[in-house]
Parts: C-alpha cells; sequence; structure tokens
C-alpha cells in the first residue's frame, strides 16, 4: 500500500508562496513606495495651516470645473455654445474658471517659490508643480485659438507669427483648427491632469515643506538623502508640534 | 442690465494699455496682476482661522 504525502501546510493560515506575478510586483511597488498611511494621513502638521495651500486646492477645484465645463462644450459643439444662452453660460464658465486656475495656481506657485518648497528632496514636488504651470499656458492658448470666432482668429493670427519665429510652427500651427482642438480636449488636459495628479501624489510622499526655522531647529525635519523623503512632514508630525 | 453693464464696462474701443519701455500691458492685466500680489500678501499676512488653536495642541 502506498500513499502520498500530502503538500506541507502553510506555516500560518493563509500564507502564500512568493509570487513573480507583475500584479503583486507592481502593488508592493506602490506600497512601499507610497502606504495608505502617507496617501491618505489623518492629519498634517501644524505648519500646513496656511493660505497657501488652499490656494493649491483651489487650483485642483478650479480645474475640475474646468474639465466639466469643456467636457460638456466638447460635446456640445460650436453653434451651440456661440448661440444658445445656455451654451453661452457654459462658454463663460469655462472661460471665467479657466482665468481662476490661472490667478489662484500663481499665487500657489509664488508661495511655495519664497518658502524654497524645493527643500529637504522635494525637487520633483517643485518641479511637477512648475511643469504644471508651464504646460497649462498652451492649454489656454489652445482654447482661445478654438473658440470658432473673430476672436480666436486674431489670436491664432498673431500667434503664428511668434511660434514661426521660434520654429515651431511647422508642427505646432495655431491656424490648423483640427489640430488646436486636438492639443486643447484632449493631449493638454490629460498633461496637466497628469502632472498634477503627480503633484499631488509627491506631496503626499514626500510631505509638507517645514518652515525654515524647523528645519534649522529640529533635526528629525531635515532629511538626510533620497531616502528620507517624508522625514520631518506628514510622517512626523510628533517633532513638528502635533498635528492640524 | 445688458446696457447698464455696457455704459459701465464699455469694450467698444481697442484695449487701454500701460506701456513703460519694452514692457506693454493691457490695462485688464495690469489689474489682474496687482489683484494676485494683494491676496498673495494677504494669504501670507492674514493668519489661516484655527492655526494658533492646532499649534496650541487643543483639538
Amino acid at each position: 500500500m502506498s500513499t502520498t504525502a500530502p503538500p506541507p501546510a502553510p506555516s500560518t493560515p493563509g500564507a502564500r508562496a512568493p509570487s513573480k506575478s507583475w500584479t503583486v510586483k507592481v502593488r508592493e511597488a506602490g506600497v512601499d513606495a507610497l502606504p495608505p498611511e502617507k496617501l491618505l494621513p489623518d492629519g498634517q502638521p501644524t505648519y500646513v495651516a496656511s493660505w497657501i495651500y488652499v490656494f493649491g486646492v483651489a487650483s485642483i477645484a478650479s480645474l475640475i470645473v474646468i474639465i466639466g465645463s469643456g467636457s460638456i462644450l466638447t460635446l456640445k459643439g460650436p453653434a451651440w455654445w456661440h448661440y444658445t444662452g445656455v451654451g453661452h453660460f457654459f462658454n463663460s464658465i469655462h472661460l471665467w474658471s479657466v482665468e481662476l486656475f490661472f490667478f489662484v495656481m500663481v499665487v500657489h506657485l509664488w508661495g511655495k517659490y519664497w518658502m524654497a518648497a524645493w527643500r529637504g528632496g522635494r525637487g520633483r514636488v517643485w518641479v511637477t508643480g512648475a511643469i504644471t504651470f508651464l504646460v497649462a499656458v498652451p492649454a489656454a492658448l489652445t482654447g482661445y485659438v478654438s473658440q470658432q470666432n473673430f476672436d480666436a482668429q486674431w489670436i491664432s493670427t498673431q500667434a503664428k507669427d511668434a511660434l514661426n519665429s521660434v520654429g515651431v510652427g511647422a508642427f505646432f500651427n495655431v491656424t490648423n483648427f483640427g489640430q488646436m482642438y486636438s492639443y486643447h480636449v484632449l493631449i493638454l488636459p490629460i498633461a496637466v491632469v497628469a502632472l498634477v495628479g503627480a503633484h499631488v501624489l509627491l506631496v503626499r510622499r514626500n510631505g509638507v515643506v517645514p518652515p525654515f526655522e524647523l528645519e534649522k531647529r529640529l533635526p528629525a525635519a531635515k532629511p538626510t538623502g533620497a531616502s528620507a523623503a517624508g522625514q520631518g512632514d506628514g510622517s512626523a508630525p510628533s517633532s513638528t508640534g502635533g498635528q492640524a | 442690465m445688458n446696457v447698464l453693464a455696457a455704459a459701465v464696462f464699455n469694450l467698444n474701443h481697442p484695449a487701454h494699455t500701460v506701456d513703460w519701455e519694452f514692457i506693454h500691458l493691457s490695462v485688464a492685466n495690469v489689474v489682474v496682476i496687482v489683484l494676485m500680489l494683494i491676496v498673495f500678501f494677504l494669504a501670507i499676512l492674514l493668519p489661516f482661522p484655527g492655526a494658533a488653536r492646532r499649534r496650541g495642541g487643543v483639538s
């Protein structure tokens, strides 16, 4: 009589053999890079209680309104936004949310510049924010030239000379409505949203930059290397005077 | 209402501009820039509601 030994039971219930599945690798890399307690923290250090961060959040709020109103305009088309009352309304919502977006984003950017927000290994946080502003500028320009009216015609014929003078007119032709519209409703919005998403995740990962005085006073608030991202931020509230 | 708005904001003319050396800005843009500066300094100077309470550790 022969019997086959059963496979050895795992040492702990629910334990599994190491997997090389790409989903596991991606999950583990994601959790390592951004643990849940950093992604959605219980609180923030007290120095985050500042109006400057309100302007960062206001930028995101404006962007949501821009994307929402722009989606409706795209679905309805130029005849709707030029010749109907509701169309005019959404056209105005789209314009003024863009104005607000730039206004509050610039105030946030000025504040972070004077706070040297790239300190402590936060260079990528600063760079993603600054590039968001730079990408938002052509996103707005392509919108102005996509209006389908004399204003768009005037702006595009003025802009083409500047763009031709720097040699980009061959592949970025502001008098080509189809090309500009594609840039405006697809390529540049995706870039702006991706950059804003990366910016927010990097803020979560690295934490908000501490004030200069706190950085000098508390060694714990001063990261010591690239791997020290997160030190002296929301992950170390006890050393920064408590949480907000 | 439209008539009133048109009387207050008469846009039926070329934009008024501010010229200084090579700087050439419309008055509308100057107003927006000045507003941004005012809001920026207010954001720096005005205390954030509840900030002192948070620093005091009172929840």
